[in-house]
């Protein structure tokens, strides 16, 4: 139900917590690399901004992708592509504070006037409209259209409405029958008083997040009830979409209808206008942002440019930690992996740095053995596949390995590596395969098509035994890794969304999970101790090799002014300026 | 060019010899982390760089030795040296099966075809012009994209998913209709011959007329396409192995190598410039070749 890269730089939402920004510079040539963690001045109310909006407001920001990101619709598409300019095109109740730093954490109010607190017994939200706010059309936003967009959600069969919002009350009969959802007793509005209420089967300690990724996107309530394609549907944004061909540009132009509410929920932006064009190779678009000619790549650029970008373009180049990781499912039905010490063997064997080093060197990715990434909540440093067993990777233990494997009794046996088609997976496929046959089994290494590759790895019928995947975090919750990825109930046997890819179902480890789901209601410190916990527990059965966890390159014209990165959404388009 | 080609599969013959004995490496296996001796110092085959942010990480280049990465290493700190003639074994092995594959269906189809006519011929002929109707490597393309990951098993003759045998079949397959209308010609031609009618009227039969005094007639032209073949054959390979959809890691082709090259491009052109100067020499050498058997076995042509 969740998504994730197709490919570096198609990653979903957040980052991880350490790295923070560029803030913002004295003119667009100067742009700072984010490698040293700064504030960020973008969102910052006042004078200042406002001198700055008066300097640098207009011109056109150029970016550039290989290939569009799909549907432009807000509630059915997943991709960190489209999700990075939601933020300026489209509103939720709540939303994930446009700030760098940690603050992109924070939830603040959005189109609600603020945060209300939840009544009975945690499970009823009562949110209070703001007034005055107009989709880019220019018709006014009702509590109706927030109704319906709730509503929506079942109806388009937006990925995560079984995932996210289930808990709503009446979200099983609008699973089951989408086109007729009303979410009865779920949700309901009183239009004089402007209140949307919503009504939750238990407390979901999560669920303000759940309500500010763009899945929750406010819409008109006669926007299309099914994916609306390539026809963009006016929000309450900055922005709005005005032309959509998925081959050949997407452009944003100012909403007309927009007035600024909250600077921290959905600030004015800079640009004028944002373009973004397909089609380029990634090697020409690197050579067109040298050039001046676009002002940002969402793809990473290609291995032999990195250096290039790193030394005579450093001060375009920005630089941040993901909480995201590299990993390799291992099929735990599936021979040799149903095996627990196959599994160890194959997590003592491989060599996170030499991971690090396919990825594109030790500056882009930190080393891990577990779950939760460096940095999330919950995590407590833990590796016990090392030469050093201990908390952190040190090197890999190959006699280990070797032992395992035999006393496993499977070496020998066949294993086959499925990855993207892309240079890095296919890279790390490769050395994954070098791997599996120095330690004695016949490995051999398939690389398929990067538009099907996630979705085929996920398919038991497809019996694929190892394969390399990534995970960036929704939000900054551990049951987002953890219960996400590896619980029972993201395993659909013969579905292309089973996204628990390795199929492990510990009973035991599921209740514990549930547990700290419900304690996180209450006492979330106590929540994420326990998650820490379950972190390695999980870790010890090796459902997974997880290679490491990376960062993002944001590689940026000279033209490009005050680059501010949120851990949550990435590099906030519409706050960087290009005047 | 006879003695460059002569050089060429020689070297490539002794590409264990060369890996085992001289390079001392393994071409299959990733030695990212590894180390080799450059001026006498251990130096790293994958040196992550360390300017401005440090980003990057960059293969060893050619070192000129014979003993440590003569042509310097690939993304996986694999020696391209060794790598290209293990490559070259592949891309050769292909080039060579294939047009025999190809030149042996085609030989029959032609034969068959042109001897019996009328409704065979016609049933044959259409065959042909059907494949013939589809760009040759976009035919290619398909049949490697849908087999590549699902292998053939027609009953009598299994190939599996990433087998090398399935470029040799895939490739041998879509020039049949290349060798086999000219060679169908041919035996249109030789079989209104007087000798052929001379043996008809002794009472030949269509076995011995075929196999006697046809097929000698035609296995001139055969024995012209083959080196002919053989190079095309191998720049299909090249094309299809550039795609992904070829010769399968971690085994390598001349294709495959060049692939490796093309993300190394700007740092390391070297891995992708090596195996298309293979490429080149080796098609350079076997078109000459071809056309030298032309010359040797039918004098009378006037093509050059």
């Amino acid at each position: 139900m969740k998504r994730r890269a197709a490919r570096i730089g198609i990653v979903t939402l957040g980052a991880a917590v350490l790295g923070v920004i560029a803030a913002a510079c004295g003119g667009g040539a100067t742009s700072t690399p984010s490698s040293t963690p700064t504030g960020s001045t973008a969102t910052t109310g006042g004078t200042d901004r406002a001198s700055l909006m008066a300097k640098h407001r207009g011109g056109t920001l150029n970016l550039l992708a290989k290939s569009a990101g799909g549907t432009l619709d807000p509630q059915v598409n997943y991709t960190l592509q489209y999700w990075n300019l939601y933020q300026a095109t489209y509103d939720s109740l709540v939303a994930f504070k446009k700030s760098g730093g940690q603050d992109a954490f924070t939830v603040v109010p959005d189109l609600a006037e603020a945060i209300p607190t939840p009544t009975n017994g945690g499970k009823t939200w009562t949110f209070t409209l703001r007034k005055g706010i107009k989709f880019s059309d220019g018709r006014d936003l009702t509590v109706a259209d927030v109704v319906a967009s709730f509503q929506r959600i079942f109806k388009v069969k937006s990925p995560t409405a079984g995932g996210f919002y289930a808990g709503i009350v009446g979200a099983d009969k609008c699973l089951t029958t989408p086109a007729t959802c009303t979410l009865d007793g779920g949700i309901s509005a009183d239009t004089t008083a402007g209140t949307v209420t919503i009504n939750l089967k238990a407390p979901d300690a999560e669920f303000l997040y759940k309500i500010s990724v763009p899945h929750a996107s406010i819409l008109p309530a006669n926007a299309p009830s099914s994916d609306a394609g390539s026809v963009p549907i006016p929000g309450t944004g900055a922005y709005m979409f005005t032309t959509y061909d998925p081959n050949k540009e997407l452009v944003l132009a100012r909403n007309p209808s927009f007035k600024e509410w909250s600077v921290d929920a959905q600030p004015d932006g800079y640009p004028d206008t944002i373009h973004y064009g397909f089609g380029l190779t990634d090697e020409a678009e690197v050579t067109a942002i040298e050039n001046g000619q676009a002002d940002w790549t969402l793809d990473q650029p290609p291995a032999d440019r990195l250096n290039e970008i790193g030394t005579k373009f450093a001060n375009q180049t920005h630089l941040n930690p993901l909480t995201a990781m590299w990993y390799a499912p291992l099929n735990m039905n599936l021979p040799p992996f149903n095996n627990l010490k196959a599994r160890q063997a194959i997590n003592f064997a491989v060599d996170r740095n030499a991971a690090i080093q396919i990825f594109g060197g030790p500056n882009l990715a930190t080393a891990s053995c577990q779950v939760l990434p460096a940095g999330f909540p919950g995590h407590a440093d833990y590796c016990p596949y090392s030469a050093n067993p201990g908390t952190t990777w040190s090197a890999p233990d190959l006699a280990k390995a070797k032992q395992l494997v035999q006393e496993s009794g499977t070496a020998g046996q066949s294993v086959a590596v499925v990855v993207a088609d892309d240079e890095v997976a296919k890279g790390m496929g490769t050395y994954l395969q070098s791997v599996l046959t120095s330690i004695g089994y016949k490995a051999s290494v398939k690389a398929i098509s990067g538009n099907i590759q996630f979705t085929y790895i996920q398919n038991t019928k497809n019996k694929v035994q190892i394969s390399v995947s990534q995970w960036y975090q929704d939000y900054p919750a551990a049951s987002d890794f953890l219960n996400v990825l590896l619980g029972c109930a993201s395993f659909t046997p013969g579905s292309d969304s089973s996204i628990n890819i390795s199929g492990f179902c510990d009973k035991g480890i599921q209740a514990r999970m549930d547990a700290a789901l419900a304690l996180g209601v209450t006492d979330q410190n106590a929540a994420n101790a326990e998650w820490a916990k379950i972190d390695a527990a999980v870790t010890d059965l090796a459902p997974q090799v997880t290679l490491f966890n990376p960062k993002h390159v944001d590689f940026v014209s000279k033209n490009v002014g005050n680059f501010t990165f949120s851990v949550q959404f990435y590099w906030l388009v519409d706050q960087s300026w290009v005047r | 060019m006879l003695a460059v080609l002569f050089v060429i599969v020689a070297a490539c013959l002794a590409a264990p010899l060369y890996a085992s004995r001289i390079a001392h490496t393994d071409p299959f296996s990733s030695n990212i982390r590894g180390t080799t001796l450059v001026d006498g110092k251990q130096v790293p085959v994958m040196q992550s760089q360390t300017g401005g942010l440090g980003l990057g990480v960059t293969p060893i280049g050619p070192t000129w030795d014979p003993g440590h990465y003569l042509l310097g290493a690939d993304e996986q700190g694999r020696d391209v040296a060794a790598r290209l003639l293990y490559g070259g074994r592949n891309s050769l092995l292909i080039g060579v099966s294939s047009a025999a594959i190809c030149c042996f269906l085609a030989t029959l189809i032609g034969l068959v075809a042109g001897f019996f006519g009328g409704l065979l011929d016609g049933v044959l002929s259409r065959l042909l012009d059907i494949v013939w109707a589809f760009p040759v490597y976009l035919l290619a393309i398909s049949l490697s994209v849908v087999l590549i990951s699902q292998g053939i098993d027609l009953g009598f003759m299994t190939i599996t998913a990433g087998s090398p045998w399935l470029p040799v079949f895939i490739i041998g397959l879509v020039f049949v209709p290349y060798v086999a209308r000219p060679i169908r010609g041919q035996v249109q031609s030789l079989r209104e011959k007087e000798f052929v009618e001379a043996a008809i009227g002794l009472g030949a039969s269509n076995v011995r007329l075929i196999f006697s005094e046809v097929l000698p007639n035609v296995v001139t032209s055969v024995i012209v396409f083959l080196p002919l073949m053989v190079a095309v054959n191998m720049l299909t390979e090249s094309a299809l192995s550039f795609l992904s959809i070829g010769v399968q890691p971690p085994d390598a082709s001349w294709g495959t190598i060049i692939l490796d090259g093309q993300q190394l491009i700007y740092t390391r052109p070297w891995v992708a410039i090596a195996p298309g100067v293979a490429i080149a020499l080796t098609v350079l050498a076997l078109n000459v070749f071809g056309d030298g058997v032309r010359d040797a076995l039918d004098p009378r042509a006037k093509l050059r």
